[in-house]
């Protein structure tokens, strides 16, 4: 358990201004001490080679079962890995923890890559409700369609969708970018607390609805606005900063990003200036 | 939480009780109380089937009450003398299960809701489904149990929606269980994934209209308020339409006839539905493993948006 203690000497976090307190658990001097770099990485991570490939036929196996194999060949130090026949099963590649390189050919079911930090993922396929919910850190890819829930509470990462996605996209989310291709369903960033969201295409009804803060940009038309989503300016900074976005997420190739819109919370419903512990790391 | 699937072949037909068991037995883990199949099969469409119950399936977890065979007998025999005195030939008779039956009917009704009622006038008697092509099976137990238990896997049809159920709001039996038939409407059938919460007010006005409900289970509400809809001369669709606003809740349902099939999700999208859709056939099912165990190779699917209904022709 981590005490929180002030202490006279400061952290670079704290220099800048960032927070205050001293994380001096033991947890938190293994994990978050800059001196120790190395312990950075979660328990039960492995170093891995991207090089190194191989294939898992997941047919015939539970979602479990899947997910024990997947550790299993990270700990043989595979860095890339490709899964064959997922057919839409439900909360395959979740609580990886690792940089890794994984690739579905085909569809998954719900929650799928939940509560991850720092893979890269494509999925060849869609993916059904909840997917990538947790996110930390990493980028995850859907080639195809998204039910809904999409991306719901990540706390950083990219997510994208080059198809459409369901209702409620965003709910929860409290950092991180998700990026839409086609067209996003009700309630799309419901209660966001930080991040951004971006839909090229149109959006249903009650968008950014109770959104604390974060920031929504819509490319198409919008059903109708939530409580306390709000219109504000698309400034040069915001169209140069979606530009790079569409371009690393490799989709909206020649997308005129300054007709977007750009929608954001009316008003300040609670402080949410806490550091999430990612944002922590980063700081240090 | 409960399991939902339909699919609808166009043009041809195809072994649609084998088709929804595997369907249905994918969603299992949504709910296993009961499991119910409305098919609609391919027949000369000379007779009316008429499914019924005399009784309850009082099994582990049932909140019916046991009653002797010999009870169940006897309604048998009172059906039989009223549908004799109805001027209805029961043309062929199956009793898969002492509380099961299964009657093709050479009768020329006139009024499907008269002749309903003087049916269900009998105590302990409800007709499950009435139809040219529908048939309502339902029962406890998951779909491969109730598939075996009424050989439903060799029904060969074009078009069927089924039910895997988690009973919440009303009695584990098969009265509660799903699909509802479209009383008094000929091969009608409705399956529900969700909550109706004002389904005493509703059912008050459409009782006040002529309407009956069988049971206490609010997913019945949809195939009633359906029905009256096109009582009053709306389409399958317009009807449909009309219960994304006359329906409070969060629901997805299915509606089948005797030649469509529709789908209704409520304006919130807060239940699960994804779909598939191709010029021959349409799956679609409450999770992706549903579609994926008559469709294995990579298909394109998607979850249809909030407030919307599709209704789709043999």
């Amino acid at each position: 358990m981590a005490n929180l203690k002030t202490v006279s000497k400061k952290s670079k976090a704290q220099s800048m201004g960032m927070h205050t307190e001293v994380l001096t658990g033991r947890t938190q001097q293994k994990f978050f001490n800059p001196d120790e770099a190395e312990n950075f990485y979660y328990f039960g991570t492995y170093d891995v080679d991207f090089n190194k490939r191989t294939e898992l036929d997941v047919k015939d196996m539970t979602a479990p079962e899947a997910n024990k194999e997947i550790d299993n060949l990270m700990s043989q130090g595979y860095g890339t890995i490709v899964i064959k026949n997922p057919q839409g099963k439900h909360s395959l590649g979740v609580g990886i923890l690792n940089k890794l390189n994984l690739i579905f050919e085909g569809s998954l079911g719900y929650f799928g890559m939940g509560s991850c930090d720092g893979p890269i993922v494509r999925i060849n396929g869609r993916v059904g409700w909840s997917c990538a919910e947790n996110l930390m850190a990493g980028k995850v890819v859907i080639e195809k369609n998204a039910g809904s829930c999409f991306g719901a509470a990540i706390r950083g990462g990219d997510l994208i969708c080059k198809g459409s996605v369901g209702a409620r996209t965003g709910i929860d989310m409290k950092g991180g970018t998700i990026i839409i291709g086609g067209d996003a369903g009700a309630f799309t960033g419901f209660m966001m607390q930080r991040g951004r969201i971006i839909i090229l295409g149109d959006v249903g009804i009650n968008l950014g609805d109770s959104m604390y803060d974060g920031t929504i940009f819509v490319g198409g038309e919008i059903g109708s606005y939530g409580s306390d989503a709000v219109d504000a300016e698309l400034t040069k900074s915001d169209q140069d900063w979606l530009k790079r976005k569409l371009k690393v997420a490799e989709i909206g190739e020649n997308f005129d990003v300054s007709k977007m819109k750009k929608i954001v919370a009316g008003k300040k419903l609670w402080n949410y200036d806490n550091l999430e512990p990612t944002e922590k790391k980063g700081a240090i | 939480m409960c399991g939902i699937a339909g699919l609808i072949h166009r043009g041809k037909s195809s072994n649609v009780g084998s088709e929804l068991q595997g369907m249905l037995q994918a969603l299992k883990h949504r709910g296993e109380d009961s499991t119910g199949y409305a098919l609609y099969g391919d027949t000369d469409g000379k007779n009316f089937i008429m499914r019924f119950k005399v009784g309850e399936n009082v099994g582990e977890g049932s909140s019916s009450i046991m009653e002797d065979v010999s009870v169940y007998d006897e309604r048998k025999k009172i059906v039989d003398q009223t549908l004799a005195e109805m001027g209805a030939k029961v043309v062929k008779e199956e009793r898969t299960l002492p509380y099961s039956l299964r009657y093709e009917l050479d009768y020329n009704v006139k009024d499907l809701l008269e002749f309903s009622q003087r049916i269900e006038s009998i105590p302990g008697v409800e007709i499950l489904s009435m139809g040219k092509s529908l048939e309502v099976i339902k029962d406890l137990g998951n779909a491969k149990m109730v598939c075996d238990r009424y050989s439903l896997d060799k029904v060969v049809g074009t078009h069927a929606i089924g039910h895997a159920r988690m009973a919440t709001e009303s009695g584990v039996d098969i009265k509660s269980a799903h699909p509802f038939w479209g009383y008094p409407f000929s091969d009608v059938s409705v399956v529900h994934n969700g909550q109706l919460t004002n389904y005493w007010n509703n059912r008050r006005v459409l009782e006040n209209k002529g309407m009956r409900f069988m049971s206490e289970c609010d997913s019945e509400l949809i195939a009633v308020y359906i029905a009256e809809k096109m009582r009053d001369g709306a389409t399958l669709e317009e009807g449909m339409k009309a219960s994304l606003t006359g329906l409070d809740g969060v629901f997805t349902y299915f509606v089948a006839t005797k030649d469509s099939l529709g789908m209704a999700k409520d304006t919130m999208a807060a239940k699960p539905l994804v779909l598939y859709e191709s010029d021959d056939l349409v799956a679609m099912g409450s999770e992706e493993i549903a579609i994926r165990s008559v469709l294995p190779q990579e298909i394109d699917t998607y979850d249809p948006f909030d407030g919307e209904v599709k209704v789709w022709q043999i």
